[in-house]
């Protein structure tokens, strides 16, 4: 999910002086929420320190910040902010990868606010407010999965295929793109197969994802992306009996669920895109 | 640090301080609960209540603007019902002030869902006429002060609750909207609700929102949501709760000065999940700071 109402900065650090960095920085950790003692309290909003910052590709880069200790599941997102109240909203950007000490953040630039992430430099403050929303439920799945992503809708699916993988399920990944590739290098640790497309056809098969896709031979196919394709794939899997997730996204206020902004008719009623979703069951939608 | 009386009241309502939570922007007080103590407002008003619930507006819901946003939720709320049977228990055991704020699409809905509330364990009704993004009720009623006169004298009648009106900025003259309501029999006033505006999408061509127009709020509402809470606080005698781009206990402090007993709260949620309690405690400083020992001293004192 990414959404935006708003350099190449590389920071090229040896091991030594990474572990230095990240063991300053955690000290400089500020943690503005109130304390929770028990288990299932999860969200949180605190003020983190960008780690790196980098372009990929054209506009597309990869942010790392120090995480807190909260789980957070593959498909949630963060709402995200770098400035005060210069803009009025967090923007929601979907986990690329949680990692120990890390979260990682893959977004491309597309307006106001994903143009001041792309100017971050290390060290800099950032403020999260999450993990936010439901995430795939991939305690439910077993035997072969396939994720599916459509541009900017990639990067969720890699925390996908990394914990579905050490759960033991087998991982094909299909990944379209226009024109210019990311994110490919970081799903070949979890997939037996790493399926590309490219509309322009400058690598893999030229045309759309989807066409590369047989969900007869999936126990589910997980999708994000533009909607037509996330549509086309839910087509294709019903036609197939093959389980669908779906990950939408949604201009969003609060990100957390209370001012109905993001709400989208399903055939269960009303569902918040940030609180119900973003994940939803194919059957579930009105497509 | 050294003590700051907060204590207001609105009505003969005794909240323990003047923050207010917004309705739309906070639920029913859960969500903000999951980050903060919400309790520790001085009071939360509830998402916007019609007789039967509502699903809302379809398309585009919110979308920023320069120093705010603008919003066209439609009102998705569970009803009058449904929150008496769950809602109530459900902010009550937040310990602070429940006000519950209704709609309506006609008198009926009015009268039958103002007395329903009225015998149920709320502390306030605040009755919304000026909600601008439903299109049948509620932006007529908040735009012609006769007819607010109307809705607030009937309900009125079956409220025995105190009774708070939010007014719409968008009415013909605020003012006169104010007066009306008070001669109606309302115990206190809130303003302001969103500005009528709008948004379009030049890629597509087209207005942002569905119902083509949405309502605009956040900072750069303040000068004008202030000027007419001021305005209003030089005409009526009832207490009047002051809202529009309130971020900072700087804030505040305008709007108390301006008159108003207490205020509300909304859009800086929104970029800052833990505003009203950051608000909250900088009042107590700030009140240190400019040598208030009782936030009441200071009401009014600009009008």
């Amino acid at each position: 999910m990414q959404h935006d109402n708003g350099r190449c900065i590389s920071v090229d650090i040896g091991k030594k002086c990474a572990a230095q960095l990240i063991i300053f920085l955690f000290s400089q950790f500020d943690c503005l929420d109130k304390l929770f003692q028990h288990k299932n309290q999860i969200m949180r909003y605190f003020e983190s320190k960008v780690v790196s910052n980098e372009q990929i590709t054209g506009d597309i880069f990869v942010l790392r910040v120090l995480r807190n200790q909260a789980e957070a599941r593959p498909g949630q997102f963060y709402m995200l902010k770098s400035w005060d109240t210069e803009l009025t909203l967090m923007r929601p950007i979907s986990i690329f990868k949680a990692e120990p000490e890390e979260m990682w953040f893959m977004y491309r630039v597309v307006g106001a606010g994903t143009q001041r992430f792309s100017e971050l430099q290390p060290g800099l403050p950032i403020k999260l407010l999450g993990p936010c929303g439901n995430g795939y439920p991939y305690e439910d799945l077993k035997g072969k999965v396939a994720v599916l992503g459509g541009g900017v809708g990639i990067p969720p699916l890699c925390e996908t295929a990394k914990t579905l993988k050490n759960q033991g399920v087998s991982v094909d990944a299909f990944l379209g793109f226009k024109d210019e590739l990311f994110a490919v290098e970081d799903f070949k640790p979890w997939c037996e197969n790493v399926y590309i497309s490219t509309e322009t056809g400058i690598e893999g098969h030229k045309g759309f994802v989807t066409d590369l896709l047989k969900p007869g031979q999936y126990d589910a196919v997980l999708t994000c992306g533009p909607e037509v394709m996330m549509r086309k794939v839910a087509a294709m899997c019903k036609e197939a009996g093959t389980t669908c997730y779906c990950s939408l996204e949604h201009r969003m206020a609060c990100g957390i669920g209370a001012c109905l902004g993001c709400s989208i008719r399903t055939k269960n009623g009303m569902k918040r895109v940030c609180k119900d979703g973003p994940v939803f069951n194919a059957e579930d939608l009105l497509w | 640090m050294e003590n700051v009386n907060l204590s207001v009241k609105v009505a003969g309502v005794s909240f323990k301080n003047p923050i207010i939570a917004a309705s739309g922007t906070f639920g029913f007080g859960d969500e903000y609960n999951e980050l903060y103590n919400v309790g520790c407002l001085g009071g939360i008003s509830s998402k916007g209540l019609t007789l039967h619930g509502k699903d809302g507006n379809e398309g585009i819901r919110v979308w920023e603007t320069a120093s705010g946003m603008m919003n066209s939720v439609g009102l998705q709320n569970p009803g009058v019902e449904h929150f008496i049977q769950e809602g109530i228990a459900q902010m009550r055991r937040f310990g602070n002030v429940l006000i519950a704020n209704m709609g309506g699409h006609s008198m009926d809905d009015y009268i039958t869902g103002a007395s329903m509330l009225s015998n149920a364990d709320i502390d306030m009704l605040e009755l919304n006429i000026s909600c601008p993004n439903v299109k049948s009720g509620g932006m007529a009623f908040g735009i012609k002060a006769e007819v607010a006169r109307e809705v607030v004298k009937e309900v009125r009648k079956v409220c025995a609750k105190p009774l708070m009106v939010k007014l719409s900025p968008n009415a013909e003259n605020i003012v006169d909207m104010a007066l009306a309501c008070e001669e109606a029999g309302a115990d206190a006033l809130s303003l302001v609700n969103t500005f009528q505006a709008m948004a379009i999408d030049i890629h597509k061509r087209k207005p942002v929102f569905n119902n083509v127009y949405a309502g605009l709020s956040g900072a750069a509402i303040k000068p004008i949501a202030l000027r007419m809470v001021h305005s209003v606080c030089k005409n009526v005698k009832v207490p009047v709760v002051g809202m529009g781009g309130i971020y900072t206990a700087e804030d505040v402090l305008e709007f108390i000065m301006a008159g108003a007993q207490a205020v509300q709260i909304g859009t800086v949620n929104f970029n800052n999940p833990l505003a009203g309690r950051i608000i909250l405690d900088d009042l107590v400083r700030l009140c240190v700071k400019e040598g208030i020992a009782d936030i009441n001293e200071i009401r009014g004192v600009c009008l």
